[in-house]
């Protein structure tokens, strides 16, 4: 036996029976019970009926494409917006630090009370959204009673409460880039746009992974602030996989609630991993 | 400050007052008014401030469900978080200093577990086998099951600015590793650790679905869920409802102001990596 070493793999323990207990094995038999009819009382196997309810009822199949354009939408806002407020509040402005935590803070705020503060605001005839677009002469939508709008309404709140995190993680990222390289380029004649692009975004790479990555897996998973704005309504027209995975746990139907989870986490790894390896690869290259 | 600085500094406070501020200050003016007043809840100043007998009535509510709800919460996040920074720091400590093949696969695990979806359905069978379901302590270990990826790569990339010569220092005059690891590393990961509480409390406090699945039940609210339960009740005294979002609102709101260093740490870790 070799000499013990003084860094004893049982340090993992703890951690490894909490996290493989009540994580890993949850994940593991999700597999399983996505292919049984499963309720409060029973698990019978099924097969893969789930699944082929899970692809041809039209609400679920809904809540998928529902799913993958939230995540698109409010990743590809998030990631835009970001950048530009990082670039914004980096430039020595007035009031600069006041901003920074301004844009930040809903991020520290609860979901479910910013998911019901804005369901106030974006109230058809009295909500203060409208009753401002009004006084402007604007017809204001019903942003969550109209249901082509209102998954797009729920991306918006989504962005306005993530976008403090893409842009304080954009402020790190630049604060990376020596200035040299900006002053190289500006004596070579460089215009501002063309210093934005040839040089910022470039060499900004890194945040942008974290912050597309971040996004995507967050986007993919939202459940909480679609659950406060809409129920996933009207209809089904704004549901995504995770307000459908909690309706059908409610209704029983836990088997067809597991196989909604399992299409989830195959969603995010067949997105994700291959994006994350992509993104990463081409920071190699450059 | 150049002219340009100043004008877009301006420019951009007068955008961030009305997209950011304005719903803030929306949820204060109507946390204060009368129900009446608040039926159509609006920008218009209330009449009278009742700050104070809406806070009173709102921590009434339901056999003062608000008190009990914070209590709950605040055990959740405490028991979750001194589970969190023993057991993530012993495992960041060990990945960083035995980097073994067995370490890597830890450490994929571990990565893992920040993409994964947790598999609700299938969580709340695991925890009824064990009798953890609906109970407080279950709902701790949930949230260190989950919470734990993050804080153990938190603690990894911290560990590994210390130098091995203080742990090497200590096995030579004979400590264990327990000793090793309690006596030297934990008292020097105090920055990283504050880190780690700051950030990870405020994911507990505020997280509404995992006790949403698995801690059902009018005793054990917690108080993102005072929120949710009180909402339909709550639809003809608007007033109560906004009190309600001001006083989960707060809490986040002073640990901002506290603590803001820890909490940008914490946040933009991974962002700069090569």
């Amino acid at each position: 036996m070799r000499a013990k070493s003084p860094y004893p793999y049982w340090f993992f323990l703890p951690a490894a029976v909490i996290f493989v207990g009540l994580f890993l094995v949850p994940t593991v038999a999700s597999f399983y019970f996505s292919l049984t009819y499963w309720d409060p009382f029973e698990a019978r196997f099924a097969g893969w009926d789930n699944y082929v309810q899970f692809f041809s009822e039209p609400f679920l199949v809904r809540g998928t494409l529902n799913t993958l354009m939230f995540a698109f939408v409010t990743s590809l806002l998030k990631t835009v917006l970001g950048l530009l407020l990082a670039v914004l509040l980096t430039s020595g402005m007035f009031a600069q630090g006041f901003l920074r935590s301004v844009v930040f803070f809903p991020v520290l705020v609860s979901t479910i009370g910013v998911g019901i503060l804005f369901q106030e605001l974006m109230h058809p005839t009295q909500g203060a959204i409208n009753v401002g677009l009004e006084a402007i002469g604007i017809d204001g939508p019903g942003w969550l009673t109209n249901p082509s709008l209102a998954l797009f309404s729920v991306a918006l709140v989504d962005v306005w409460r993530g976008v403090g995190l893409a842009t304080l993680i954009y402020i790190a990222g630049l604060s990376t880039i020596a200035p040299d390289y900006y002053e190289a380029a500006r004596i070579d004649g460089a215009t501002r746009w063309q210093l934005f692009w040839r040089v910022t975004v470039p060499l900004v790479r890194p945040a942008t992974t974290t912050v597309v990555i971040l996004s995507l897996i967050g986007g993919l998973r939202l459940f909480d602030l679609v659950w406060a704005m809409t129920r996933g309504g009207p209809g089904f027209s704004s549901d995504v996989l995770a307000s459908v995975i909690y309706k059908q746990y409610q209704a029983g139907f836990w088997g067809l609630s597991t196989a909604g989870n399992v299409i989830l986490f195959l969603l995010i790894a067949l997105i994700v991993a291959p994006l994350a390896w992509w993104l990463n690869r081409k920071e190699l290259d450059a | 400050m150049t002219r340009r600085q100043l004008l877009t500094g301006l420019a951009s406070l007068a955008v961030a007052t009305v997209v950011f501020i304005l719903p803030f200050l929306f949820v204060l003016i109507n946390a204060a008014k009368t129900p009446a007043e608040a039926s159509q809840p609006s920008f218009a100043w209330p009449s009278e401030w009742h700050l104070w007998s809406n806070l009173v009535e709102v921590v009434q509510v339901r056999d003062y469900a608000l008190l009990l709800a914070y209590f709950n919460s605040i055990v959740i996040t405490v028991g979750a978080m001194t589970l969190l920074v023993i057991f993530a720091a012993m495992v960041g400590y060990v990945l960083q200093r035995r980097p073994t093949r067995f370490s890597k696969f830890v450490e994929f695990t571990a990565l893992a577990g920040l993409m994964i979806p947790p598999a609700v359905v299938p969580t709340i069978w695991v925890l009824q086998q064990v009798n953890l379901f609906k109970t407080i302590h279950g709902m701790i270990l949930i949230q260190v099951a989950y919470g734990l990826s993050f804080c153990i790569l938190l603690f990894r990339a911290f560990i590994s600015s210390i130098p091995r010569d203080l742990d090497e220092a200590a096995i030579v005059d004979g400590a264990t590793p327990l000793q090793v690891f309690f006596r030297v590393i934990l008292p020097l990961l105090k920055p990283v650790t504050l880190t780690v509480i700051v950030v990870q409390s405020i994911t507990i406090f505020n997280d509404f679905t995992h006790p949403l699945y698995y801690l059902p039940g009018a005793e054990n609210i917690t108080v993102q869920l005072t929120l949710y339960n009180f909402q339909s009740q709550f639809t003809s005294q608007l007033n109560l409802l906004f009190m309600n979002i001001l006083l989960i609102t707060i809490p986040p709101l002073l640990v901002f102001v506290f603590f803001n260093r820890q909490i940008v740490a914490g946040m933009t870790s991974g962002a700069v990596k090569g």
